[in-house]
């Protein structure tokens, strides 16, 4: 990857897509929008940028379907999704398809720019929010499943991740956990990482279970 | 410039209205361990037998339900046990022993450091030189009287009297280190003692009570010993009775007070946290309402809202008991974590970021949980002037934690008087009142983050 990375946005609303591209300037290089799945799938495929900012609400499927159409084809391009609402299962269906980070719309645009360059560079992004969940979904099935897991080791968190994940939760950047927990910010960026390879290999259904019963709280 | 480097000191908040609280609310106050503290005679597990579950944490004595030093509650509350049970194994464990028991209790006492505390009194009194030699002179003076009578006399029962030896001298460094508190109760257990040496109010009444029971006490005793041939079944017993008849006139009335006073304190006890719980409430609403009223004294229209809001709140604690840190009585702990962040972001104008993992019901520990981490929140978005307050809530098998971070300016915690309220009383107290712990670390330019934790009670949720 040579300099800026070059980004797709997709966004059903286009007053949001002009504002981040003024807003991002010259710190990526917009190669293409979209504001629905077709329109973004055929984008996508035809620019190949290296990250696609996704609006996880699209009229026409939502953002897993545009996730979901282009890995099967181009695995190699990535997807930052963004949204505004916070539910937490189409999060978490976005993340599954195959995101490998997640932001809300609330984020600064320097923030917004360095989550591009880590999803860039195959890193993994979580906001304090998508943390929240994960540690919530992840203890949920832990100690409500009567069913024994299939992969102990994918179904479970190792208790670094989960301190690194509460300590994103807590509004903590990569550089401040990597001081708290006297690791490097590589490291931190490994548990990242790893814990989004569990969130999206893990087979149980007690993930997109919890997703439903947040749903009704 | 002045005003940053004054800033951190009010970060804590420097009024002091119910100052005479003492940093923390009443003496004694610590020692309270939530639903646990108000135990009926034999506590919520009925008489004896029922054990629940342990604390599980350290091992503390337990001065809020303590009959001298607490040390069996202590042990009853980190075991589990009835504390009734333990008390008597305890008596009977001194009596099968040969009076062993009772130095080995003092020993308890000196060395597990109160509830709240984390220093025992032993690791106290290492420091008091007069103190241990005073002790070690008593022990000298007792033990050389023992070893006198046992010269004198054969069969005196030295075997029990010298274990008390160790007895007098860990009491001595006890009364010299106590909190005045534990203090007041060894004057309590001593007082017969002087009140025989002489009396020190000396009044007819009293002088004649003395005497006679002296007499009966003599009587009975002669009457023990003589060796009369005739009568001997009975001459016995007769002594016993009188020997008791004596006992007891001579520490009746004592007894009788001091099952009075042990209600009193008890009473006063539960008194004073009140008024701390009541102190802590009207700060966190009425003097912080007034306080932000000032200083947005040339905005009419936000004046008239911030009062119309306080009066809503205010009137809803007084009138329907409900208070403002508490969710509505059907919400969550998660709902009430929402509440505080909504409540904070509309009265501050701060953004929070409120991320809550798990739930469960709110009980009277969570509530003061949530209290104290509404404070906390109030507390950074008045002095931090950081853009955001992030506020991180887990609720996890046996305790429930709260995290309020932000990075504001932040202040030098050791600068701080201990004696503010703001977080002091309205975190800290709040959290140990209930049995749970507050952890406020902060560094100047770095921000503030607060820890809470509160361990969850033993009952499960939801039931009454």
């Amino acid at each position: 990857m040579t300099g800026v990375p070059r980004v797709v946005l997709v966004d059903d609303h286009g007053l949001f897509r002009s504002g981040v591209r003024a807003e991002l300037g010259r710190q990526v290089e917009v190669v293409g929008e979209a504001d629905d799945v077709q329109p973004a799938i055929e984008v996508i495929s035809s620019v190949l940028p290296d990250v696609v900012l996704l609006d996880v609400h699209l009229p026409g499927g939502g953002g897993q379907a545009v996730v979901e159409a282009v890995k099967s084809v181009h695995p190699e391009v990535r997807f930052l999704a963004l949204s505004a609402s916070d539910a937490p299962e189409d999060v978490i269906a976005v993340i599954r398809a195959g995101a490998r980070g997640y932001v809300t719309k609330t984020i600064s645009t320097s923030e917004l720019a360095d989550a591009i360059r880590r999803v860039a560079a195959g890193d993994a992004v979580f906001s304090h929010r998508l943390a929240g969940f994960v540690l919530d979904a992840f203890a949920a099935s832990a100690d409500s499943g009567p069913k024994p897991s299939f992969d102990p080791e994918l179904d479970q968190l190792t208790s670094r991740e989960r301190e690194v994940l509460r300590l994103i939760a807590q509004g903590c950047t990569y550089k401040e956990i990597a001081r708290e927990l006297y690791i490097s910010v590589k490291t931190v960026e490994s548990h990242v990482s790893s814990v989004l390879r569990k969130l999206q290999l893990s087979t149980r259904h007690q993930l997109t279970r919890w997703a439903a019963e947040r749903r009704l709280t | 410039m002045m005003e940053d480097v004054e800033d951190p000191a009010r970060w804590r908040d420097d009024r002091e209205p119910f100052e005479e609280c003492g940093p923390f609310g009443h003496r004694g106050t610590f020692g309270h361990r939530g639903p646990f503290g108000h135990r009926g005679p034999f506590g919520h597990r009925g008489p004896f037998g029922l054990r629940r579950p342990g604390t599980g944490g350290p091992l503390r004595r337990d001065e809020a339900d303590r009959m001298v030093g607490g040390v069996a509650a202590g042990v009853a509350e980190w075991k589990g046990f009835s504390v009734n049970t333990v008390r008597i194994v305890f008596v009977l464990a001194a009596v099968i022993t040969g009076g062993f028991g009772v130095p080995l209790y003092v020993a308890g006492w000196l060395l597990i450091p109160g509830a709240g505390e984390d220093r025992s009194i032993a690791s106290r009194a290492r420091s008091d030189s007069a103190g241990i030699a005073l002790a070690a002179g008593l022990a000298t003076v007792f033990g050389f009287i023992l070893f006198v009578a046992g010269v004198f006399k054969e069969g005196w029962p030295s075997g029990w009297a010298w274990p008390q030896v160790f007895t007098v001298a860990g009491l001595t460094l006890i009364w010299r280190n106590a909190s005045p508190d534990e203090q007041a109760t060894l004057r309590r257990l001593v007082e017969p003692l002087s009140a025989v040496a002489g009396p020190v109010r000396p009044n007819r009444s009293s002088a004649i009570r003395l005497t006679l029971a002296g007499l009966l006490v003599f009587g009975g005793a002669g009457s023990l010993a003589s060796e009369h041939e005739s009568l001997a079944l009975l001459r016995p017993l007769g002594g016993a009775l009188l020997v008791i008849a004596g006992i007891v006139l001579l520490l009746g009335p004592w007894w009788v007070r001091l099952g009075r006073d042990l209600v009193l304190e008890r009473q006063a006890r539960v008194r004073a946290e009140e008024r701390a719980d009541i102190a802590a409430r009207i700060h966190d609403s009425v003097l912080q309402t007034l306080a932000l009223i000032q200083r947005r004294a040339d905005d009419p229209a936000k004046v008239i809202q911030l009062a119309r809001l306080q009066e809503r709140e205010l009137r809803a604690w007084l009138f329907e008991g409900r208070s403002p840190g508490d969710a509505d009585a059907d919400v969550t702990f998660a709902g009430g974590v929402r509440q505080v962040q909504q409540d904070v972001e509309a009265r501050y104008g701060m953004p929070v970021e409120a991320v809550t993992v798990g739930d469960c019901e709110l009980d009277e520990n969570l509530n003061a949980l949530l209290a104290a981490a509404r404070e906390a929140a109030v507390n950074a978005a008045k002095w931090s002037g950081a853009s955001v307050i992030s506020v991180f809530a887990e609720v996890e098998p046996d305790s429930v934690s709260v995290v309020v971070r932000d990075r504001g300016k932040g202040f030098d915690p050791s600068v701080v008087p201990e004696d503010r309220k703001g977080l002091a009383e309205s975190v800290h107290g709040r959290m140990t009142r209930r049995g749970g712990t507050a952890d406020v670390t902060s560094a100047v330019g770095e921000g503030t983050k607060v820890t809470l934790k509160m361990p969850r009670s033993a009952t499960p949720a939801g039931r009454p």
